[in-house]
């Protein structure tokens, strides 16, 4: 890793809920928690987590993508736009709509529902593109599109197929180039490779690798796989019950993971070769809605003690890259 | 060889169309295997390699186009289900879909309990019943009254491993039983089946994508690849050493979960499922990196080396010799 990266997108206390009102009772689900991250140029950054843990609700915030009943509660959310630090939660509409696919594009999970089934990916690629280029550049727009499908290996007729006639990894993959398309300087996966088959899932990483040394933009990617994570992270948080409890190089987060929920993780995973007994984390995930006192993690903590019971630890910088929010570290 | 159960040239034919064009394809071809009482077998594979069809003509909810089935060495007929029932249970890969959102959870301990007339007093039923849950670590008391929407994806889970050990059966058959639970509690499902093959002496048929936690809780395993099983064997042999070039590919794309392990060399992808179906020779063909000629026409034999059974061309000499 090269030193001194700009920072492309960062995040100040972000603190971002779903406020429900049920038939007269309010129920506040906190997903997104008092969250600081700081992501740079030229990254590909990981966010690791359980199901229910606000991974997704972090993405969809990181996107600027806020809709009720999700509110934004407080902190700040800025991009680095031409090299100046741009709040854009304060942005207009018509502004926000401009930054997505030219700056920050999304690629969902489920790749089958974002085509429209009726019409040519082609058309979808026209609507996409349509709305942010004008007329006059729409043929170049369309030439470099198409110039990007052959570059990572796509055939060149799948512009002009129904979606349902390409294979499940296939349309992952035309889906990537669609995200690609505009050169974004981020690109937000949401578990893009969950659904797929192993050695698909294979061939659709290696594209997302290839598509980032290309474009040397960022690309945040959130999946619960630790494999996938270990295979093309440069970065890793961990996010625990809305927080990320811990942040650090790949290989740390693998060799030194300092935080019990992630010493857990890392060895719940079974590997070859290697026969021991493994066990997967205890208890179960709390609910976002009714959140722990204290440090969120301590009812399944096995070094659990009386202040992690009362109090949130403060996050702790281990050293320049490695961060980590536990008590056991804060009294070390 | 004690085998509980034993499937011989199993065949699963689907035909598409009409009269006058007939496509057939062949979604399971000539798969043979065993499993010995208080064993995990594996069954692995990519989605649409025939392996969810082998586990349904098991449990009898498909037909068998060809082949046999033989319990305790004894045959299967197609009208007898005494043993599917008692024998054989299964838990299935989405444990949500498991069970219907409005009915409770014990409901269906009950109505188990009621249709094989496993107790007699109420008082019987609910220690039987209690006794099965607290096998996966959960009591009577944690299930009783609930609703499927109160628990965690792996509890859930749990909750149908002990639905199915209720009729104390020789076999389970868990399909996908972890690809829906988060990874960090895939744990606890996994060391169950141990605990039950080692604690109960029933036998699991796992049948998994996952080769990670194949290689962790099973006995022996069985690649599949459309429809056949290219390379069978002991866990140790088949996922240390892969012979067939398919193992081979599908072993080195889990992705490891240690950052030094990452993939250097880049991967073919599939042309269509289809196609490779309809594959003249072996099916792999198309995309194995060790082609030879004679794979595009003849289908290979089985070849046995070292107790591991490979069907791929490149040991034809090898066996000879």
């Amino acid at each position: 890793m090269s030193e001194e990266k700009q920072v492309v997108l960062r995040t100040d206390h972000l603190k971002s809920f779903y406020v429900l009102d049920m038939q007269g009772t309010r129920k506040i689900v906190k997903a997104v928690n008092d969250v600081t991250l700081e992501i740079y140029e030229d990254e590909i950054y990981g966010i690791a987590g359980e199901s229910g843990c606000g991974k997704t609700t972090l993405l969809k915030t990181l996107f600027n993508e806020i809709v009720p009943p999700q509110r934004l509660i407080d902190g700040k959310l800025y991009y680095r736009i031409n090299s100046e630090e741009v709040d854009v939660t304060t942005l207009s509409a018509e502004e926000k709509r401009r930054l997505r696919m030219e700056y920050i594009s999304y690629i969902p999970q489920g790749s089958m529902s974002v085509f429209n089934p009726v019409i040519k990916i082609k058309g979808t690629y026209e609507d996409f593109i349509g709305s942010h280029v004008d007329g006059k550049n729409r043929e170049e727009i369309f030439r470099i599109a198409r110039e990007r499908i052959l570059e990572l290996g796509l055939p060149k007729n799948v512009l002009d197929v129904y979606p349902h006639q390409l294979s499940g990894g296939m349309r992952q993959r035309v889906t990537i180039a669609l995200a690609a398309s505009l050169d974004p300087r981020i690109m937000i996966g949401d578990e893009p490779t969950t659904a797929l088959d192993v050695v698909v899932q294979r061939g659709v990483i290696q594209m997302l690798k290839d598509i980032q040394k290309k474009l040397k933009n960022t690309i945040i990617m959130v999946t619960h796989d630790m494999g996938v994570h270990a295979n093309v992270a440069d970065r890793i948080g961990i996010m625990y019950a809305g927080k990320i409890v811990e942040e650090a190089p790949t290989e740390t987060i693998f060799e030194e993971p300092r935080h019990p929920y992630t010493q857990f993780l890392i060895n719940s995973l079974p590997k070859f070769g290697d026969k021991s007994t493994r066990e997967s984390v205890p208890g179960s995930p709390p609910s976002l809605a009714d959140l722990p006192t204290g440090c969120p993690f301590h009812p399944r903590c096995p070094h659990v003690k009386d202040i992690c019971r009362q109090q949130m630890p403060e996050t702790t910088q281990l050293d320049k890259n490695h961060k980590v929010a536990c008590w056991l570290v804060e009294e070390a | 060889m004690d085998k509980l159960l034993e499937a011989n040239e199993l065949i699963k034919r689907y035909s598409q169309g009409n009269v006058i064009s007939r496509a057939v394809l062949t979604a399971v071809d000539n798969v043979s295997f065993y499993i010995k009482p208080a064993e995990i077998f594996t069954l692995a594979g990519e989605s649409g390699c025939g392996k969810t069809t082998t586990a349904k003509m098991i449990l009898g909810f498909e037909d068998i186009t060809d082949g046999e089935l033989y319990h305790n060495g004894k045959l299967q007929s197609p009208h007898e289900k005494a043993w599917l029932t008692e024998g054989v249970q299964a838990i299935f890969q989405d444990p949500f879909s498991t069970f219907n959102p409005m009915r409770r959870v014990d409901s269906y301990f009950h109505e188990t309990v009621q249709n094989f007339k496993l107790a007699k007093t109420k008082k019987d039923t609910i220690d039987w019943i209690d006794q099965k849950l607290r096998l996966v670590g959960l009591t009577y008391h944690d299930v009783a009254g609930k609703y499927p929407s109160e628990f965690s994806g792996g509890q859930l889970q749990r909750i149908s491993i002990a639905r199915a050990l209720l009729t104390d059966p020789q076999l389970i058959i868990a399909d996908e039983p972890v690809s829906m639970v988060d990874a960090s509690l895939r744990m606890s499902i996994v060391n169950l089946f141990k605990k039950l093959r080692d604690e109960l002496g029933v036998s699991i048929l796992y049948i998994t994508h996952d080769l990670a936690t194949a290689y962790y809780v099973s006995d022996r395993i069985a690649i599949m690849f459309r429809g056949k099983i290219v390379e069978m064997g002991t866990v140790e042999q088949v996922l240390m050493n892969p012979r067939h070039p398919y193992s081979k590919l599908l072993r080195d794309s889990i992705p490891q979960a240690d950052p030094k392990l990452r993939w250097s060399d880049t991967v073919t992808l599939a042309e269509l499922e289809h196609e490779e179906y309809m594959r003249q020779g072996c099916r792999f063909a198309g995309r194995c990196p060790l082609v030879m000629d004679v794979c595009k026409t003849v289908v290979p034999p089985d070849i046995a080396i070292d107790d591991v059974l490979v069907k791929c061309h490149l040991y034809t000499e090898e066996a000879e010799a």
